[in-house]
């Protein structure tokens, strides 16, 4: 029983610490502090609910607890005492509104003044996922470590040095404005789908798939553009992993090797989430702004979608919104997409000439997609030990286990069809 | 994972008689709870089920039987669904006890059903663990 009340506790800490974590930062002002008050308050009710039942509105309790907490710190450390004051006199101590107050702005927009701390330019990478992870997601220092195939103290101390680093940089608790709200949001988007996208294909080791992180990433992105809904781009990113989290039934197969995307069984792809990603791509466009890299990338990612067949793919209009990304977010890459986009309008001969060109690029040297790419090529044109030659280089490349076997089984492949 | 919270039908529901606009604004504030908490993917009311159609097998390889609407035991007829997606079953139970009482009187009655998906997608932290400590003992066994 008792048991059973703490894994009920865990879903409540998941659905309010957020809200939870957001609301105390704006009072105490540091995202560490606020996070151990909650935390405290987590404890208290642990040790409590058990006997006396869950509350009924459990999310309300948390916060009550967790301020009476805070103000006892504020009052202990004789800090910021006028601020106490102020807050004290402005906010009646029990209020089931705060919990309430989530269903309408003001708790969303605390929301997101956090996830803007979180993903901090001042942070790494890293530190941001974590946190991010952390704070906003509810997730336990042993998820976050288990989804990064990385150690319970690496993360640990990752999130507590990121928060040391926010406090240090004196980083502030609001929504940026102007032209720093552009960047700032470039870096919320980038980690959410840096999470996602760690999840979809692991950059290394056998796992292809790792749900957890998929589903966070997504989740966050739900949030966001719920409290951030006038801007394009999250609608954009939104679509894009929505678009792409409905092939999580196709992309591998039994052995969970991976499946191309021309060669998926389109009747399993996800119709749900395609409809969810078509609609947040209208509420992209509605919003009547210039196309962004995300809004782009879900574009191109809806003409897969849309296809019922992948020989009824419209490339034609997929190179076309290459082209357009390769404008707003140039990239050798993006060429290289766009050269297997004309590649399937125009034949493999005249793509070959565009990857050609792309093979000088430096930064595209060590890319395994580009021999692949190469290799598929020169496979339709039936030279069948130069593509061998490309499909070896490319595996050689990869750090993806699996991939590295799909492209020696091709190299493999050509080998017996080089006669 | 993701689960189903079926409403059950009602004699009001099955009578056609809209909800009093207290209920239907309570069930719009819980629609935007979940909405705003990233969990919602669906969700729909369904007409009474003297609107519906029944489509049965009798025979085992015979021909379907069609029945119209509406059917009887309205506890056994479902009004309506929400389909969420969270991160276990204990979240998906909190959410379900934080629907408002859809009908009220005493008849509300709210189903949970987990909804089958791939199981790459099913990996629980159990299964993560385990795969985790695989890694670990590899790296180990590797690096000795």
């Amino acid at each position: 029983m008792a048991n059973e009340t703490h894994r009920t506790i865990d879903a409540i800490w998941r659905i309010e610490s957020p809200k939870l974590i957001a609301g105390l930062t704006r009072m105490v002002r540091d995202v560490g502090l606020a996070e151990d008050l909650a935390q405290d308050a987590l404890i208290i009710a642990l040790e409590r609910w058990p006997e006396t039942g869950i509350p009924d509105k459990p999310g309300a309790w948390l916060m009550t607890t967790a301020k009476r907490r805070a103000i006892d710190f504020l009052r202990r450390n004789k800090l910021q005492v006028q601020k106490y004051e102020e807050y004290s006199r402005s906010s009646p101590l029990f209020t089931e509104l705060d919990v309430n107050a989530a269903m309408d702005g003001e708790i969303g927009d605390d929301l997101l003044r956090l996830i803007f701390m979180t993903c901090h330019p001042v942070l790494s990478k890293d530190a941001r996922v974590a946190l991010t992870l952390r704070l906003l997601g509810g997730l336990t220092t042993e998820e976050i470590a288990h989804a990064f195939i990385t150690s319970e103290s690496t993360i640990a101390q990752r999130i507590v040095r990121a928060k040391r680093s926010l406090s240090a940089a004196k980083v502030s608790f609001e929504v940026p404005a102007g032209e720093e709200l552009k960047e700032r949001l470039a870096s919320v988007l980038e980690v959410i789908y840096l999470m996602f996208n760690e999840g979809y294909t692991a950059s290394s080791g056998g796992n292809w798939i790792r749900p957890l992180l998929c589903q966070e990433a997504l989740r966050l992105g739900r949030i966001l553009a719920e409290i951030a809904s006038s801007e394009s781009e999250v609608h954009g990113l939104v679509a894009l992993m929505e678009i792409q989290s409905s092939r999580f039934r196709t992309r591998v197969n039994d052995q969970g090797e991976p499946i191309l995307l021309m060669d998926q069984n389109r009747g399993l792809w996800d119709q749900m989430l395609i409809r969810r990603g078509l609609a947040a791509l209208k509420r992209a466009e509605r919003l009547g702004r210039p196309s962004g890299p995300y809004v782009l990338q879900a574009e191109i990612s809806a003409c897969h979608a849309e296809a019922r067949t992948a020989a009824e793919t419209n490339w034609m209009r997929i190179a076309a919104l290459y082209e357009a990304l390769s404008r707003v977010m140039p990239s050798p890459i993006v060429e290289l997409n766009r050269a297997v986009a004309l590649g399937m309008v125009f034949g493999p001969a005249f793509a070959l000439q565009l990857v050609d060109v792309l093979a000088s690029e430096p930064t595209l040297h060590e890319y395994h997609l580009l021999p692949s790419v190469r290799g598929d090529f020169l496979m339709k044109l039936g030279r069948m030990a130069e593509a061998r030659i490309e499909f070896e280089r490319a595996a050689s490349l990869t750090t993806n286990d699996r991939e590295r076997e799909l492209l020696l089984r091709r190299a493999e492949e050509c080998k017996s069809r080089d006669t | 994972m993701r689960f189903m919270m079926v409403v059950k039908a009602t004699q009001d529901s099955e009578a056609g008689v809209m909800p009093s606009q207290e209920l239907i604004e309570a069930m719009q504030r819980y629609n935007e709870e979940l909405v705003k908490a990233g969990v919602l993917l669906a969700a729909d009311g369904l007409h009474a089920s003297s609107n519906g159609i029944r489509i049965s097998y009798p025979e085992p390889k015979g021909k379907p039987k069609i029945v119209d609407g509406p059917f009887t035991e309205s506890k056994e007829i479902i009004a309506g669904y929400t389909l969420i997606e969270v991160k276990s079953r204990e979240e998906a139970i909190e959410w379900a006890l934080r629907m408002p009482d859809p009908h009220g009187f005493g008849e509300g009655q709210i189903e949970l059903r987990q909804v089958f998906e791939a199981p790459d997608l099913m990996q629980d932290p159990e299964t993560l663990v385990k795969e985790a400590m695989l890694r670990e003992e590899m790296k180990r066994l590797n690096q000795s």
